[in-house]
């Protein structure tokens, strides 16, 4: 359904800290307006590569291609919605300080930055909580204020990092649906992802182990071609570890 | 059995390490040294200008370990105390031997005191023939800088604002730096399109706003409520107050990039501040060996240290402390264009 050039494009890229290659030979493709899921247990080198996804680290070899630029470039991260794996937020400052912050680093301008600040909020839900201070805040919710700062300059492009960790069933439903209805509005969306079920909502998959990426697919289509009735099995069928 | 493991964990944190157990062990040492340098050092040689008839003294002065400086006219002598060259001018003027005293440092104050008195005694003892010479032994002095009821407090108030100021804003700055990059916040950041730079210069207007206010409670507090002299301008003591909190800002948030945690922070205080007092002034460098005392050199609170006590005690205005000013500027943008440097450690663009 997508013939215009990929959002991301990936080739062949390697990373190594040290003697340790964290990622090695990956190569893969996004599309425009899909969400695009990383799965793969903790140290596979998820994280690592969402990294050199927004140009924050550089690949030792290979090159990463976004929007049509190559990164690393500081432009682009003015495109990208970035939620990293831990929460970086100030926990002394209220959640409206913080936010107000980011859309400033952004350069939203005063009014437009009120209105997002009040809508990406009511996304994750956190309306009443906009005053409260950070470090009053739960896990949970600091995981969905964080997802609002990524949202708020409207990015075409959201990188997020295992963004619903940590939050109740029937919220990570609602920011599922949230995520989908920013997928119909154009948004690209790529996600890590550890929780095997989570994963099938994505549009397409990138499965990821010890620093390979060993398969490419939609969920749909990797279940068929490993005859699995389960992600996690399928999975397992990649991973070599066949049942 | 708890007990016991407990301590295995923690000797197993501490040699995993490795740098809290160095500096245990080496920094005491370290202190120790400089400490036992500074205070162990030999005893201060003062350096007196004789003018005129005072010239006579000079043998009698030598003996006593003072290092002579002869004259010929008296407005030369005066420009060499000004100038911080020596520390007495001696003339006499109607048989009186008239004692000019730099007067800004006690302990130099003292050792020509010392020297001059030991002399004077040596001349009454071979000048039980000539009856005349000890006539008029007792020598008129007179004060420069400073005067005879100065206190030590009076000497180390100008330094210490300097020092105290350095010390907090360096940790401060630091450790909230270092909490940016614990916390995650510094790679949150750096995922914006701001620029390494403007994270340094933000820092640096931040907190720059802050220390405003801090040298001027400080500068305050120290010479209405503590009451320590104060000769110059108020304005320029807050001139130095503040570019030492800038040099102090701008090395602490450098140097939290090579700490790990808040504990690292802290462990610099004996590596980077407390030879630095040692160093800045407090006590008199000469006495010190040639390579110390050019490590002092390179420090800035040795220059914040000299400029405040070029103004609070020596009354001097900005032609006294203008390369002070100069230097210290200089000190706080090579820790910042430094630390725009160490940031590529995070984002190389």
């Amino acid at each position: 359904m997508n013939q215009e050039a990929p959002v991301i494009t990936v080739s062949h890229i390697r990373k190594a800290f040290g003697s340790k290659v964290v990622l090695e030979d990956i190569s893969l493709k996004v599309r425009k307006a899909e969400t695009f899921g990383l799965l793969g247990p903790s140290g596979s080198g998820k994280t690592t590569l969402v990294r050199l996804l927004t140009g924050i680290d550089e690949a030792d070899s290979g090159e990463v291609h976004v929007l049509g630029v190559k990164v690393p470039k500081l432009s682009l991260l003015s495109q990208i919605g970035y939620m990293a794996q831990s929460d970086a937020l100030y926990s002394e400052l209220s959640a409206k300080d913080n936010l107000e912050f980011f859309a400033s680093l952004y350069g939203l301008r005063k009014e437009q930055r009120n209105k997002r600040i009040k809508e990406v909020m009511e996304i994750v839900n956190l309306e009443e909580h906009l005053r409260k201070k950070v470090n009053q805040y739960s896990g949970g919710m600091k995981r969905r204020l964080s997802l609002a700062i990524a949202l708020l300059h409207e990015p075409p492009l959201l990188i997020l990092d295992e963004p619903t960790v940590g939050i109740d069933p029937v919220l990570r439903m609602s920011i599922w649906r949230e995520l989908k209805a920013l997928n119909k509005r154009g948004t690209t969306i790529v996600l890590t992802t550890h929780v095997m079920d989570e994963a099938e909502k994505c549009d397409r998959l990138g499965m990821i182990r010890e620093g390979r990426l060993l398969a490419e697919d939609t969920p749909a289509n990797l279940l068929q071609a490993t005859g699995s009735s389960s992600i996690e099995e399928a999975f397992l069928y990649y991973g070599g570890v066949r049942s | 059995m708890r007990i016991g493991a407990l301590t295995l964990r923690i000797l197993r944190q501490f040699i995993h390490d490795k740098r809290t157990m160095a500096l245990m062990f080496v920094a005491p040492l370290l202190v120790l040294s400089l400490m036992s340098l500074v205070f162990g050092g030999e005893t201060y040689k003062p350096n007196i200008g004789l003018t005129g008839q005072a010239a006579v003294l000079s043998k009698a002065l030598t003996k006593h370990d003072a290092q002579i400086v002869k004259y010929s006219a008296e407005e030369e002598g005066t420009l060499a105390l000004k100038n911080g060259e020596i520390d007495a001018l001696i003339s006499i003027s109607g048989g009186t031997p008239k004692v000019i005293l730099e007067g800004s440092n006690p302990t130099a104050n003292r050792a020509v005191m010392q020297a001059l008195e030991q002399a004077a005694r040596d001349q009454q003892i071979s000048g039980q023939a000539q009856a005349q010479a000890r006539v008029s032994i007792q020598p008129q002095v007179s004060y420069l800088y400073g005067s005879a009821d100065m206190k030590t407090i009076d000497r180390f108030g100008p330094i210490m604002i300097g020092v105290f100021v350095f010390f907090f804003v360096f940790l401060i700055a630091g450790v909230s730096f270092l909490r940016e990059r614990t916390t995650g916040t510094l790679e949150r950041l750096l995922a914006t399109p701001l620029k390494r730079w403007e994270i340094v210069i933000g820092y640096v207007c931040g907190f720059g706003i802050f220390t405003v206010f801090q040298a001027l409670l400080i500068s305050w507090f120290s010479i209405q409520v503590l009451g320590i002299m104060m000769a110059g301008s108020f304005g320029y003591v807050m001139l130095i107050t503040l570019l030492l909190s800038m040099t102090a800002l701008t090395l602490g948030t450098l140097l939290s990039a090579y700490a790990g945690n808040e504990l690292q922070m802290i462990q610099f205080i004996p590596l980077v501040i407390v030879p630095q007092i040692f160093l800045c002034g407090l006590f008199p460098l000469d006495t010190l060996p040639l390579w110390l005392q050019r490590v002092g050199y390179a420090t800035p609170l040795y220059y914040g240290a000299e400029a405040m006590t070029n103004i609070m005690i020596r009354g001097k205005g900005w032609n006294a402390v203008a390369t002070d000013v100069y230097l210290l500027i200089t000190f706080s943008l090579v820790f910042m264009v430094l630390n725009v440097l160490a940031l590529r450690k995070h984002r190389k663009m």
